[in-house]
């Protein structure tokens, strides 16, 4: 399908996270936060095809830069992907 | 030099003293929901040189790369004491003091990031949205209380002030027999027009009143916030501190995006049918006004040392004013900025800033904005200003753009 965003892996960094919750906004299905901190819990670092749009939006959304894309990888992985 | 004081629409005022321009706030002309005259980013020119109110010689940040890239940049400080007031502010010394207990705007990391570590868990979108329910039912009161006293009102005093207010008092565990004493004392305290003494008064009142509200929690822990960071290291002076943050960042902010918001979607007769049409545009409506109407504007840094932004040299110790309602009217960001336009998809704005300062409360002002927008639009369909639009008071002088009062009106069933 030419329109399927392209594969990707996520990574994120708690150290960074600023808790301000653009992530969980604009991704639910990929990102959350935990309760005690409200910093970012991955949930998906390979989302499915319909979540990879509100993925990167929310990489570029977050105000700390601690969610990165890692393409490299990504496409390695989407051979493993089921 | 290459400095060209025409370029950057300067005033009368500016033109006549030493350096570059202050930074531009005249309103007058034009439309109340423009940025002001000579503001917005000249194309080729996302940072320029600005004159602080103090003579300092810092920089305006107006272009939305620029202004993420200073606001993300920990080599800018947010602490007081290292900047320079943009604009002059009446009953500050020139030279600000350090930020006082609880204020975290004021502080850099670590102490920063230990004190928003312990609020984040607080405010997540999750819990904000259970407050959902809170935010409908004083919604509705409001708009309740509006409709008896109707068919005219001020939207400010009857609704745009006490949705958020209320909201505050249920983060803080403010009992119902306190609330309204506690926003009589709130009102006088974001009052435009009360002067000074009054200002101060009901500034000691409510201090006096946070501090024994932490006491009562403490002793006695409620289903609030407050109650829950009496569990945590913070001593009584810190937890004081922190509600009256709360109260200072989260009240006039939301409740001039209301107030000023309300305005801008009566003026927008096209844009209010489209909501009207489909509520489920509400949450675009939120993020559009919120990029269009930038209310909390400018968020100045100091350079902590030289740091070069988009091929300028800022050195250390300049004060940087990042304008974002200016970068939010960026058109290599958002295309014909100046319209209103629902159905953009705003987000990418900076009107909560951005960075590890980024808005705490976001994800509770965009509840209430949310519920509160729609309610009111169903509540009167046939919602209109009372006054012609040059009429409504403007919030000119203060660094929370909005209105002073909104005069409406609606025809009664
Ligand atoms: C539409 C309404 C609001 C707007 C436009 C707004 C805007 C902002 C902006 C621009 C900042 C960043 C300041 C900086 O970087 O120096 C900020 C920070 C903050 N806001 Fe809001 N705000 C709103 C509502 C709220 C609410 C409802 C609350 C709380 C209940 C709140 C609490 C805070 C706090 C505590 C901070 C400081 C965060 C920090 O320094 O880490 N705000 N807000
Ligand atoms: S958007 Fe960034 S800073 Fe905010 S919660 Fe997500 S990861 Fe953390």
């Amino acid at each position: 399908m030419s329109d399927t965003p392209q594969p990707l892996l996520l990574s994120v960094d708690r150290g960074r996270c600023a808790g301000a919750g653009m992530c969980a906004l604009t991704a639910p299905e990929v990102f959350d936060q935990d309760d005690e901190e409200g910093l970012v819990v991955l949930l998906r670092p390979a989302p499915a095809p319909e979540h990879r749009a509100a993925a990167r939006t929310a990489v570029g959304l977050c105000p700390a830069g601690a969610i990165t894309l890692d393409p490299g990888e990504a496409s390695g992985r989407l051979r493993t992907e089921s | 030099m290459s400095y060209d004081p025409t370029a950057a629409g300067t005033t009368a005022d500016a033109a006549t003293t030493e350096g570059p321009p202050t930074l531009p706030t005249d309103r007058r002309t034009g439309c109340p929901f423009d940025p002001p005259t000579g503001l917005t980013a000249p194309s080729d020119e996302p940072l320029r040189r600005m004159r602080c109110a103090d003579g300092h010689i810092g920089w305006l940040v107006t272009g939305h790369a620029a202004a993420r890239a200073v606001l993300s940049d920990p080599r800018f400080s947010s602490r007081y004491e290292l900047l320079h007031p943009p604009i002059p502010m009446p009953g500050l010394p020139e030279q600000l003091p350090p930020a006082p207990v609880g204020d975290i705007i004021g502080l850099d990391a670590p102490e920063h990031t230990r004190y928003r570590r312990l609020l984040t868990g607080k405010f997540t979108v999750r819990r904000m949205r259970r407050l959902t329910e809170r935010v409908q039912h004083f919604t509705a009161e409001c708009l309740d209380a509006m409709e008896q006293a109707g068919p005219t009102a001020d939207l400010v005093a009857a609704f745009a002030q006490p949705v958020p207010a209320l909201m505050i008092c249920e983060l803080l565990g403010v009992p119902y027999a306190d609330r309204e004493r506690f926003q009589s004392q709130v009102a006088a305290l974001f009052d435009q027009t009360a002067e000074v003494e009054a200002k101060g008064d009901a500034y000691t009142a409510l201090s006096h009143y946070l501090n024994e509200l932490v006491l009562a929690k403490r002793a006695e822990p409620t289903d609030d916030l407050l109650s829950d960071l009496t569990t945590s290291d913070l001593t009584d002076e810190e937890l004081a501190g922190i509600g009256g943050l709360l109260l200072a960042a989260g009240l006039d902010t939301t409740a001039n995006m209301l107030g000023l918001g309300t305005f801008a979607l009566l003026s927008n007769p096209d844009q209010l049918d489209a909501l009207r049409a489909d509520p489920a545009l509400a949450g675009q409506t939120v993020e559009e006004l919120l990029r269009y109407l930038s209310v909390a504007d400018p968020i100045p840094r100091a350079a902590l040392e030289d740091v070069e932004v988009e091929g300028r040299l800022i050195r250390t110790g300049e004060t940087v004013t990042v304008s974002v309602q200016a970068a939010n009217r960026d058109p290599r960001r958002f295309p014909d900025p100046d319209r209103l336009d629902l159905h953009r998809g705003a987000t990418g704005h900076l009107a909560f800033g951005h960075g590890a300062h980024q808005c705490l409360g976001q994800q509770l002002a965009r509840v209430e904005m949310t519920v509160a927008f729609p309610a009111l639009f169903a509540r009167f369909p046939t919602l209109r200003l009372a006054v012609p639009p040059q009429e409504v008071p403007l919030r000119d002088r203060s660094n929370i753009y909005g209105v002073i009062s909104l005069p409406v009106t609606w025809d009664k069933e």
